[in-house]
């Protein structure tokens, strides 16, 4: 079984690359503004992204930038569709929030809204209800961006039931975001009319640069 | 191809080995005790592992002072099972897979006076000292997709092994009772302050515990012991619903069972649910056990044992029940005495013997991901 990348962003130094064109922000290099902006420009429309830990909101945009414009959702089944995700730094940029909000004993303010995103893979979780996918969900961490990892990952995720991948790195860490989400899917009849191309380590690392 | 469970460990406040762990909860010991957690000030139920039980364990770790308090025993878990499978991680046929939620986060309280460096709160840096101590040659992978983590960590195991990457996996899952998860868990209103009631008609919220353990998973039957099971298949599933709370329908448990078993018509002999002792989680859990057919089949959750073990939960849990199953044992549901779920399910209420040739393992967990897993004898 072939696969192929149909769609892909990268998002680094505040700059967005979609299939190879850079997106233009207004406030592009003010940091603080920059999801904001983000997500303006990509008409996302969804409240609940403001609520989101930075982590949860790099991998929304980024996801949602790779689907915007493709027939991605349409060609393949919700429960057939996993997303595999892998970073350096887990959750620890809202990890140091919610430690934070209980080094104080007498200002001991954890919150649930904080602490749920403890987790790295609550950013697979935001990219599944957005988008109603019930597939396979994995989040791994390793310590640089490894394209042979995530190829592998991709190959034994892939199966009788599992045809299509929302797959990448997404890390966020001392105010670096950091992320390259792709689309992943079968090279067959399904996908003729999309610009793709071969999944291996090279176009990978060509990717992230 | 096949691919095996085999040789385990468990770590917990009841034992440092499988064997140890196995016949204290027959003989009904718990973990988790009711106790004021110092630096709450107030009554929790947790299950805690003693400094003076790990230090007297840690004199056979090489410059033990190194490590913090979940690699010291994420080694001498290790250990154990590469002691008594005679592999090392100096073969590159074998891997290292750490599961984990929140591996060293003790790191990022200042308070705590530690001469660990504060870069092994990433969690690969935690994995990657204790890999560094066997002398791995393989860089270890870790999982952390919350309380799914230990078994997904099995089925990704057995997914590489099947792909041709590796022959032998120890998957080992850890994680510690902090400040930082009972005063999180807390928030959420989640913590009973007694020993937790999975299913049970007063079940009033979970209990923390900390453990780790150990499985190797292999292709080799010339490695296999005496518990040793097929893993058939996995899946994971999200409920694509919420980030914190269960789907009411158990859509993506029941996707994850279904996916599991596929069309096999094989009999399920016992189900190890992942039972929290929440009002909704364990509700969904049965409503989608029923909605697979699962109906006459006996039922545990070991929570009432462990408490939850978070990363290392779907670990242990295997684990045990494997145990379990090589002595035909059904381990009965500590904390169950009413019937507190929707969806019919035949809880175990005593611990007894039955012929166990199949098992079904299921995890649900935050962020709405579901796992399951089936085991034959």
């Amino acid at each position: 079984m072939e696969l192929v990348i149909t769609s892909y962003c990268r998002i680094k130094n505040n700059r967005i690359v979609v299939n190879g064109l850079e997106v233009i922000l207004p406030k592009q290099d003010i940091p603080s503004y920059f999801f904001a902006d983000a997500y303006k420009h990509f008409e996302m429309n969804y409240p609940k992204f403001h609520k989101m830990d930075n982590l949860s909101k790099l991998g929304l945009i980024a996801t949602d930038a790779a689907i915007k414009g493709n027939d991605f959702l349409q060609r393949n089944k919700p429960e057939a569709t996993a997303v595999v995700m892998v970073n350096k730094a887990s959750s620890l940029d809202t990890d140091r929030i919610h430690q934070q909000s209980i080094n104080d004993k007498n200002n001991y303010l954890p919150s649930p809204a904080t602490f749920v995103y403890t987790l790295p893979n609550i950013v697979i979780g935001e990219i599944a209800i957005k988008h109603k996918l019930t597939g396979e969900n994995l989040f791994l961490v390793c310590n640089e961006f490894d394209a042979q990892l995530l190829i592998d990952q991709a190959q034994i995720t892939f199966s009788q039931e599992t045809r299509a991948a929302i797959c990448g790195w997404v890390d966020y860490d001392n105010g670096n975001a950091d992320a390259l989400i792709y689309l992943v899917e079968i090279a067959d009849d399904s996908i003729k009319n999309t610009n793709f191309i071969p999944l291996n380590a090279t176009t990978l690392n060509q990717l992230y640069k | 191809m096949e691919v095996f469970t085999s040789y385990h460990n468990i770590i917990s406040p009841l034992g440092f080995t499988t064997k140890e762990n196995y016949s204290s909860v027959l003989a009904d010991k718990l973990c988790v005790k009711t106790c004021r957690y110092g630096k709450l000030n107030e009554q929790f139920c947790l299950s805690i592992i003693p400094d003076e039980q790990l230090n007297v364990a840690s004199r056979q770790i090489k410059d033990a002072l190194l490590y913090s308090k979940l690699e010291k025993l994420s080694i001498l878990s290790i250990q154990d099972v590469l002691d008594r499978s005679r592999l090392s991680f100096s073969d590159p046929k074998t891997l290292l897979i750490y599961s984990t939620t929140k591996g060293n986060i003790d790191l990022l309280d200042n308070s705590i006076k530690q001469n660990i460096p504060k870069e092994r709160a990433y969690l690969f840096s935690m994995a990657n000292t204790i890999a560094n101590y066997f002398k791995a040659v393989n860089r270890p992978l870790v999982i952390s997709n919350a309380c799914i983590s230990g078994l997904i960590a099995i089925v990704t195991a057995q997914r590489l092994i099947k792909a041709g990457q590796y022959e032998n996996i120890l998957v080992c899952g850890g994680d510690l009772v902090t400040e930082f998860t009972v005063s999180g868990f807390k928030s959420f209103n989640a913590l009973s302050q007694n020993p937790c009631k999975p299913f049970d008609s007063r079940r009033d919220g979970i209990n923390l515990g900390e453990a780790v353990a150990t499985l190797l998973i292999t292709k080799n039957k010339n490695k296999l012991e005496r518990s040793a099971m097929q893993i058939v298949n996995g899946a994971s599933a999200n409920d694509a619903n919420h980030i914190s709370g269960p789907s009411r329908t158990g859509d993506g448990l029941f996707q994850s069972i279904t996916q599991t078993l596929k069309n096999n018509k094989i009999k399920i002999d016992t189900i190890s649910a992942h039972g929290t002792a929440t009002p909704y989680n364990d509700e969904m859990e049965s409503v989608a056990f029923e909605r697979a057919g699962l109906i006459n089949i006996p039922v545990n959750s070991l929570k009432g044992y462990y408490g939850h073990t978070l990363g290392a939960a779907g670990v242990l849990e295997t684990v045990l029940t494997l145990e379990a199953a090589s002595e035909n044992q059904l381990i009965k549901s500590a904390g169950f005495s009413e019937m507190g779920v929707s969806g019919k399910i035949e809880m175990i209420t005593e611990h007894k013997k039955a012929n166990i040739n199949t098992i079904l393992k299921t995890v649900s967990g935050f962020g709405g991901c579901n796992a399951a897993a089936l085991f034959v004898k």
